[in-house]
């Protein structure tokens, strides 16, 4: 990997990309969509890529205030890994940080790692290991989160924000320890699953040695959006999800509950967020032997519209107190819990069948938030004891992450507010 | 187990006799001007010449000495172009080989032991790449190795076998993980001759249609699994010796070169990654990590050798294969066993995390391992 001071991803791009191979991919398209990316547009500057990142052959700008990944419109596609932190050298984990930040700038922007996947000298393997060739860089967003135990690491036990708890045991979680935890996350999310799939396994070669998977998760239709105007997407229940998401446009509201900012106690996280993961499995065969009225008293929601319980539309405001005293969309609605708001971003997964002829399959939840204990765990506290979808899903995987700023230019890198020497 | 491309070694005897270099032993006498007189005694071997032209080439061997011996002309890497053995004493012989321009030498091995006495033959004529002499030291020392390594296994595998014959359970267990040490150290050389790893170390899964299973897996099955030895045993112990000391007798054949030696070392951390973490190449026995230890003893070697060249072309890279082989050796050592036959834990007793933390040690020495060749001959 080249030293991110001292390269230019001009000056590296010798090898050829995948953007040079296909073309620009229509990324002058965006406009219908620039304003269902809007705040990605206004959180990035001076680089040469579609800054709406809604349009999806296009690259999603990497540089800004808070990393991409968050508020981006979301993307189709999931590959998210957790990593265990192996080695023990402060100053080798800095270098994987500017390594893996190079790496991603470049491939964010739809341009092959290192050297290339071929050309190179014939004994050596490429550095890049080709599958994206010839693909766009398909909004491609890379996001980097840092767990709890890698504070007990290179003298951070002090820098450890207080908002990033150790979740609690819930009600009903039946976690499965080699799904759960971590000590670094990367979330790649693209509309073209070989893009992410891609960018997850040429950072895990980069890493070893330094780090290793510990789990990770293919994701393959988002279940929440962060762009309202659009079309809200369904879960593998068959329901619409995330349909009051936060909004990527919505400034005001991501101030307040997604981005950590002054005064909240931790300087380096400034432009942050919090990041919850959850393996949820779903009795996708028990559930689909449900009643239709069954189904929807259980979500508060008309099945095929949307529409919350006694209302005619999706986006109606809803009427709580018409639903079921457990029902989904009840307990969790934000006028149900003091206000309490997350930015939702999961995707459905379907890891095979399960030996016994059942679906593998369910939501694997992502939510952003500007305080874990005053956004997750208050609303999962709740929904774990009185969700009736509890009789369907169990929560089987978990891991927290703190999510830094972004990088904010070439000579930036992940993790610098953390990290560097005069930080 | 033979890994699935066996693209880097290849075995060289045939290629010997019909392409560039030519080594094979004639009977026909041919004392023109062109031959070498050969004079091997116990302890001195002359040549007439040390100089000759690229082309065929004619050795007039005579064993002047008490013993047996034999004759070899060797590549700098101490490979062999052609050789005669068993020249006894008082007789003559005569070999010839088509040579190409270069540095060559000429070993008599009186007793046909050690590495011999030698003389230098110079090929003039024609063009020829120039090699760094560490590297041809380098091959030389890991050909030396892989003889040593055969060598070695030979009455282990005997005392296997012998057990085997006995009919004694317990003492073929004991040695069995012992007999497949050398081997697995070697593997990709052992895997360069195409037809003894398939007889040797195949799998029951690795079975081709039609195919009879030998070898040590068989005869792995029988021990623990089906916890009996019958005359099929018997006969597949003495076939597996015979078929090792085929392997020991082809060893000094093998093509090795630099860049081989580096995509060996690599391969036997495929091998460990693929086979050995997984539990599958030792599933009756589980004395998988005493075959783990062997592969990366073996890569280490490898790497040793060339790290010489390789440090002053990549020094971050050297630096990080310590740390790495370092790392793996001291993770390998917390399962000693003293109380195994294979001084390992079983592997049925490594947990599915401790297998995971193995794996991880293994990608991380692999990943960087598979750089070196690049280092060595760039």
């Amino acid at each position: 990997m080249t030293d991110t001071q001292s390269t230019t991803p001009e000056a590296t791009a010798a090898a050829p990309t995948r953007r040079s191979l296909i073309g620009w991919g229509g990324a002058g398209l965006a406009l219908g969509a620039a304003a269902a990316g809007g705040a990605v547009a206004m959180a990035r500057t001076g680089n040469d890529v579609d800054p709406a990142g809604a349009d999806t052959g296009a690259a999603v700008a990497f540089h800004g205030a808070h990393q991409a990944g968050i508020a981006t419109a979301v993307q189709d596609r999931l590959h998210f890994a957790a990593f265990d932190v192996k080695t023990d050298d402060r100053a080798e984990f800095v270098q994987l940080m500017k390594d893996w930040t190079e790496a991603a700038r470049r491939m964010t922007a739809g341009r092959t790692v290192g050297d290339g996947a071929y050309g190179g000298l014939a004994e050596a393997p490429p550095d890049d290991t080709g599958e994206a060739l010839g693909l766009k860089p398909s909004r491609l967003t890379l996001t980097i989160g840092f767990g709890p135990g890698l504070f007990d690491r290179f003298g951070l036990t002090g820098r450890r924000p207080e908002a990033l708890v150790d979740l609690p045991q819930f009600a009903g979680d039946n976690l499965d320890k080699s799904r759960t935890g971590g000590d670094l996350c990367i979330q790649a999310c693209a509309d073209d699953p070989q893009v992410a799939v891609h960018a997850i396994r040429n950072l895990a070669r980069i890493g070893f040695g330094k780090v290793a998977i510990r789990w990770s998760q293919l994701g393959f239709g988002k279940t929440s959006s962060t762009t309202p105007d659009a079309q809200t997407p369904r879960n593998l229940m068959g329901f619409k999800d995330g349909t009051r998401n936060i909004a990527g446009t919505e400034t005001d509201r991501l101030k307040k509950y997604v981005w950590v900012g002054e005064g909240d106690g931790t300087a380096w996280m400034n432009g942050g967020s919090y990041l919850v993961a959850r393996r949820i499995r779903m009795d996708i065969e028990s559930w689909d032997r449900t009643s239709l009225q069954e189904q929807e008293d259980v979500f508060g929601r008309d099945k095929g519209t949307g529409a919350p319980v006694g209302k005619a539309k999706e986006h109606d405001k809803p009427f709580l107190k018409a639903m079921k005293p457990d029902a989904h969309v009840r307990l969790a609605h934000p006028d149900s819990n003091d206000g309490i708001t997350i930015l939702r971003r999961g995707y459905s997964f379907t890891d095979g069948t399960d030996g016994l002829g059942r679906l593998d399959a369910g939501l694997f939840f992502l939510a952003y938030m500007r305080d874990v204990r005053k956004g997750f765990i208050p609303l999962q506290r709740k929904l774990s004891a009185q969700d009736a979808l509890n009789e369907y899903i169990q929560h089987v995987g978990s891991a927290v992450f703190a999510v830094p700023p972004g990088v904010r230019d070439q000579d930036d890198w992940w993790g610098r507010t953390l990290l560097s020497e005069e930080a | 187990m033979r890994a699935a491309r066996r693209t880097v070694v290849s075995a060289v005897v045939s290629a010997a006799c019909l392409t560039a270099v030519t080594g094979c032993t004639q009977k026909s006498a041919a004392d023109d001007d062109a031959a070498i007189k050969v004079t091997a005694a116990d302890a001195k071997c002359t040549t007439s010449t040390k100089s000759i032209p690229a082309g065929q080439v004619t050795l007039n061997i005579e064993n002047t000495g008490s013993k047996a011996t034999e004759v070899e002309i060797l590549f700098p890497d101490d490979r062999i172009v052609s050789e005669k053995e068993n020249i006894g004493p008082g007789t003559k012989y005569t070999l010839t080989a088509e040579v190409k321009a270069g540095s060559y030498e000429i070993a008599c091995r009186p007793g046909m032991k050690g590495l011999g006495v030698r003389q230098k033959l110079t090929v003039t004529g024609g063009s020829v790449a120039k090699r760094d002499p560490r590297l041809d030291k380098a091959v030389a020392a890991y050909r030396e190795y892989a003889q040593e390594q055969a060598d070695a296994t030979i009455p282990l595998v005997q005392k296997f076998a012998d057990a085997v014959k006995a009919g004694d359970l317990e003492a073929a267990k004991a040695a069995f993980a012992p007999s497949r040490v050398g081997w697995e150290r070697t593997e990709p050389v052992a895997e360069s001759f195409g037809d003894i790893d398939p007889k040797t170390d195949t799998r029951a899964d690795g079975l081709e249609k039609g195919q009879k299973w030998t070898g040590w897996h068989a005869l792995e099955k029988a021990l623990w699994q089906d916890k009996k030895i019958g005359a099929d045993q018997k006969t597949l112990a003495d076939e597996l010796v015979n078929d090792l000391k085929d392997w020991q007798k082809r060893v000094g054949k093998a093509e090795i070169t630099p860049t081989s030696m580096a995509n060996g070392a690599k391969e036997l951390l495929d091998e460990v990654g693929k086979n050995k973490v997984t539990g599958e190449e030792d599933r009756y026995s589980h004395t998988d990590l005493s075959d783990f230890q062997a592969n990366v003893d073996g890569a280490q070697k490898a790497y040793e050798l060339l790290k010489p060249v390789a440090q002053t072309k990549d020094k971050a890279l050297t630096t990080e294969l310590d740390k790495q082989f370092t790392a793996l050796d001291t993770l390998l050592a917390t399962y000693h066993d003293a109380k195994t036959s294979d001084g390992f834990v079983s592997y049925d007793k490594v947990t599915k995390d401790q297998r995971k933390e193995l794996s991880d040690a293994v990608n991380a020495l692999a990943e960087p391992l598979s750089k070196l060749a690049a280092a060595v001959v760039k």
